[in-house]
């Protein structure tokens, strides 16, 4: 085998073997920052993942807004909890049936997705029809999404919108006796109404 | 290896690089430097005075609100790339299309203006 064989299946074994491992790391590990910074391991190896695969923009998209701002909120929401970390260490044997169960569930859904690869009898001709070749992935998603697929992204706008307005209702608070800056305020000012000229007795001093 | 990934080598090199390089500095440090470790030593060091309290503290839910809001616009501008690359193929109507997407995120935009939610008091 020459390297430009070898190194793909490589780079494959080393992305996946970390992935795997930062996964069980997020579970296991004991103080929750780390278990997201583990996380964050984890979404950098599946976007290599995704390289491997020809996948370029879910690559660039999976670092951008996973590992960029997704990850970012879940350190915020750890930091928010205020969670007592000795307390957290003590369930894992009590969760462990239930994350034992949602983890086979999934293992059967993944079993089930490649057995139909397989079985099914699309599958044969979906196998052998060729990727294109000669458009870029990017630029496939980009021929498709905005017409063809109209509907589902103006949707996908309609749900930014609720998300934001949404997350604006639920935790923005007025505060009480904050001092702002009104710049209209301050344009508007005369000097009538903020000078004065007070005639001071020696001694007396302005009441 | 297919032309993708050959102009990705460079990448992964430079990966293997930056991990060798940290392992090489973490060994180095903990092989070679001098540790006489003592409780002053390892403790927290606050301007000369004892620390306050944790520094596992709660943090205030603006900066959520903050980060949500990045999120956003992070994924209108993960649109937008698309629809750059195949802006000649998609005609008049992925035009528009893109344009009532910006429109509806603008409101979303135009409510957190007015409603002060950027504003750091």
């Amino acid at each position: 085998m020459t390297a430009a064989e070898v190194l793909p299946v490589l780079a494959f074994y080393l992305f996946s073997g970390v992935a795997v491992t930062s996964g069980l790391m997020v579970v296991v590990a004991r103080n929750p920052v780390r278990s997201v910074l583990w996380l964050i391991l984890a979404f950098f190896s599946a976007a290599g993942l995704f390289v491997l695969l020809g996948a370029e923009f879910l690559a660039m998209l999976l670092l951008i807004v996973y590992v960029g701002a997704v990850m970012v909120l879940f350190l915020f929401v750890v930091m928010m909890l205020d969670v007592d970390f000795a307390e957290l260490r003590q369930g894992m044997s009590e969760y462990l049936p239930l994350g034992a169960t949602i983890g086979l569930v999934l293992l059967v859904q993944i079993l089930f997705g490649v057995g139909a690869w397989f079985a099914s009898e699309s599958a044969p001709t979906l196998r052998v029809q060729p990727a294109p070749s000669d458009v870029q992935n990017t630029a496939a998603l980009g021929n498709v999404l905005y017409d063809d697929y109209a509907y589902l992204f103006q949707a996908s706008g309609l749900i930014l919108l609720v998300a934001m307005i949404g997350a604006i209702v639920l935790t923005l608070r007025e505060r009480e006796g904050v001092k702002k800056q009104s710049i209209v305020g301050q344009m508007h000012r005369t000097r009538e109404e903020s000078i004065a000229v007070v005639d001071v007795k020696p001694g007396q001093g302005i009441n | 290896m297919d032309e993708l990934l050959r102009e990705y080598l460079p990448i992964l090199i430079f990966l293997g690089l930056a991990i060798g390089l940290g392992l090489v500095f973490l060994i180095a440090a903990a092989v070679l430097a001098v540790s006489r470790p003592d409780p002053e030593k390892n403790s927290a060091y606050e301007c000369g005075f004892n620390a306050f309290d944790d520094a596992r503290m709660k943090f205030d839910v603006r900066f959520y609100l903050v980060s949500i809001l990045f999120i956003i616009f992070d994924l209108e501008v993960a649109f937008l790339f698309p629809w750059a690359v195949s802006f000649a193929e998609i005609g008049d109507f992925g035009y528009w299309s893109m344009m009532v997407f910006l429109g509806v995120l603008t409101i979303g935009f135009i409510y957190e203006w007015r409603k002060g939610a950027l504003e750091w008091e």
